[in-house]
């Protein structure tokens, strides 16, 4: 196999001895370079090296803040927000179809008081999902982010049964028109990614940028092993709960309010 | 006119290449009946593939598995070989695929997976349709549209030669 950090422009550098073209290469921001090195040689550098990103260390933990004390409107646009940026949606059988975050109204049943809140893959830090996993496919990256990989993925469902947060479902139905960067696909076990292919870009995830638009500050994205982020400075400042803290899975989404 | 010539010459040449090579004249040819082989449309943007093209002919699997792994699942992103630069270049119209109004990778690959028995399926999740952004170039050059023609009836000419 290739290795991914083969270095297309040391080759460049020590295929040619020409400091012009060299500078050319090195500089070029372009996407792709054509160099004609000698008459019958052409050199093709995709310049892709040059883009890389990653790997995700577990120097990041990548977590969220939500305020429960939010006017309950604020939890229908992150739910819009994520069927449009990941595709989900839609379908024709509210029971069965896909949902990977929704809008949960809880009530103390002896004062009356009900919180509205987002419940979504909590990308907890020892996963059951992981644990019951027995192909491999429910998987913790480095910074965090709990994803299921479709392609090993052989839906058996057993990560749905395992998860507390009932957050993750089966794809019961062809899927059309996916997304590039969220393939979906019937058969298998899908739930929030936390936008990992916007979070992977520096952006945020979509259901947090949708609320900051709206004006609305009740998400909060960032990382929780950096005492100097945003998050960081909120968590330590509110009192906040994690759901079923007493499960010990360690979530990653943090609630105020509730 | 210069397309009706290049037509009837790639006829005349097809014709020529069955009848010398596999029939020898006769009103038989040895392969006739035989499945065809795959005939995967050019590149539309003319460039040159991220591997020379025997490389991808042979390893493209293997390139795109272990990149895939390495995006999912360790988060490395902006590698060479990457499945939606293959439908920025690759992806073609074609009937079977929305009435040949989208630009899909599905009928590039089937080519040969066809030809292979190769029944790997990326695009009941993957949508292979190309859309803007996709890759790191999405326009197509001045000259695609006749291109692809061109290309539909090599093939078509060359299906029906091998049939005779
Ligand atoms: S919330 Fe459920 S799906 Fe998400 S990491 Fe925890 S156990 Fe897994
Ligand atoms: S459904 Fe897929 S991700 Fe879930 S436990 Fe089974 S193989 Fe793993």
């Amino acid at each position: 196999m290739t290795d991914r950090r083969q270095d297309d422009m040391s080759t460049v550098d020590s295929a040619t001895p020409d400091a012009s073209r060299r500078a050319f290469l090195k500089g070029g921001a372009a996407a792709a370079a054509v160099v004609t090195l000698a008459p019958g040689v052409t050199l093709y550098a995709t310049g892709a090296d040059a883009a890389v990103t990653g790997p995700a260390t577990s120097a990041k933990r990548w977590g969220m803040l939500i305020d429960a004390n939010a006017d309950a409107g604020v939890w229908d646009v992150a739910v819009a927000a994520c069927q449009k940026e990941q595709g989900w949606g839609g379908g024709e059988n509210p029971a069965t179809d896909p949902q990977w975050i929704r809008k949960v109204t809880v009530k103390n049943p002896k004062t009356g008081a009900t919180a509205n809140m987002p419940v979504m893959c909590q990308h907890c830090d020892e996963p059951p999902c992981v644990d019951v996993c027995p192909t491999g496919a429910s998987m913790k990256r480095a910074d965090g982010i709990v994803l299921v990989d479709k392609h090993i993925c052989i839906g058996c469902r057993f990560c749905m049964m395992a998860c507390p947060y009932a957050a993750r479902s089966f794809v019961h139905e062809p899927v059309q028109g996916q997304k590039p960067h969220m393939p979906r696909g019937k058969g298998t076990v899908e739930a929030c990614t936390m936008c990992v292919h916007r979070v992977d870009r520096g952006q945020q995830p979509a259901c947090v940028e949708a609320l900051a638009a709206s004006g609305s500050t009740a998400m909060m994205f960032g990382d929780l092993n950096d005492p100097n982020s945003d998050i960081s400075r909120a968590v330590s400042k509110y009192v906040t709960q994690r759901i079923r803290a007493d499960l010990n899975v360690g979530p990653g989404i943090h609630y105020r309010g509730i | 006119m210069r397309s009706a010539s290049r037509i009837l010459s790639l006829a005349v040449l097809a014709f020529a290449i069955v009848s010398l090579g596999f029939g020898g004249g006769s009103a038989s040819p040895a392969h006739a009946g035989e499945v065809p082989l795959p005939n995967p449309a050019k590149a539309f943007k003319g460039t040159q593939c991220v591997e020379p093209t025997d490389v991808m002919r042979r390893n493209h699997m293997s390139f795109l598995k272990h990149q895939r792994d390495e995006t999912l699942r360790e988060g490395i992103r902006g590698q060479k070989y990457s499945l939606n630069e293959c439908i920025d270049c690759h992806a073609v119209t074609s009937p079977d695929v929305a009435g040949g109004k989208v630009r899909t990778l599905k009928p590039f690959c089937k080519e040969c997976h066809d030809y292979a028995a190769v029944s790997i399926d990326c695009f009941s999740c993957h949508t292979g349709a190309a859309v803007p952004g996709i890759g790191k170039t999405s326009e197509l050059p001045a000259d695609h549209a006749e291109k692809a023609l061109t290309a539909a009836l090599e093939k078509h000419l060359d299906a029906g030669a091998r049939a005779q």
